[in-house]
């Protein structure tokens, strides 16, 4: 198990590292999908089996086909990715590419030694309970918030006339 | 099956979280900003999901429902208006949005 996490931790690694730097939405998107298989194969190694399902039908399944139908409605072409190339300088990275590395730094070394994880996966059966015992208020602000993001997306992604 | 330390699952969600700021920031196609926001609300949902199995209770998990219902609403309202910024600016440049200046 422990095999599968360092695999899996690496994969994720050097997956969102390629969906970072790529020219190509869709070579990036591709990598995206790849980063989130790998992660929801961490979540299964960490015991969270139904986390892990989530992660691909949702992540995997639902957001990233979002993502490759606008893409394919923008219909980005040769110029897109010229345009792109000349946006991703080094010059233009380098900046802000170290001031991440320096936050991470610092947030590496804030991690302490802790105890190690608790042997054991936690069912779908418990996370159910707790979702709907404990945390029922906020599935019902989830809810309210999803309802939100469907009708802001409605209304802005309606076709208006010019000049409104 | 082998106890993981929770300060390497920690570890990976602070360098995935490191990376999708380095995305934001360095990226200036809107496009690959809200991948990069995704990856990093992914790193969040994975650290919630380690500290739940530290103390073997459900609540991490259901925290990681609530970051996935999160990030599902974001990336609707972001790519909905990236059309809209695509549409009428013909570019996904973030930097053509200093136009909507008052």
């Amino acid at each position: 198990m422990e095999f599968a996490f360092y695999v899996a931790a690496a994969v994720a690694l050097a997956a969102t590292v390629m969906v970072v730097t790529r020219l190509d939405a869709v070579h990036a998107l591709l990598y995206l999908v790849v980063s989130l298989l790998a992660i929801a194969l961490v979540l299964y190694t960490l015991g969270a089996p139904f986390a892990a399902a989530l992660e691909v039908i949702l992540y995997a399944g639902a957001i990233v086909v979002l993502f490759v139908f606008v893409v394919m409605m923008l219909n980005l072409g040769r110029v897109a990715l010229a345009q792109e190339r000349r946006w991703l300088a080094p010059r233009t990275w380098i900046g802000p590419g170290l001031l991440a590395l320096v936050l991470l730094v610092e947030l590496l070394a804030v991690l302490g030694p802790t105890p190690p994880v608790q042997p054991g996966a936690i069912s779908a059966q418990a996370v159910g309970a707790a979702l709907f015992g404990r945390y029922l208020l906020g599935v019902e602000i989830a809810s309210m918030l999803l309802l939100a993001g469907l009708v802001g997306a409605c209304h802005l992604g309606r076709r208006t006339t010019e000049g409104t | 099956m082998a106890a993981l330390p929770l300060e390497q699952a920690l570890v990976l969600a602070a360098l995935l979280f490191a990376l999708g700021l380095a995305g934001v920031l360095v990226r200036r196609n809107v496009l690959y900003m809200l991948m990069s926001i995704e990856i990093m609300l992914n790193a969040t949902a994975l650290a919630f999901v380690a500290a739940g199995a530290r103390w073997a209770q459900p609540d991490g998990q259901v925290m990681f429902v609530f970051v996935l219902a999160l990030a599902a609403a974001e990336v609707a309202v972001g790519l909905a208006l990236l059309l809209l910024l695509y549409r009428r600016f013909g570019t996904l440049d973030a930097d053509a949005l200093s136009e909507l200046r008052g």
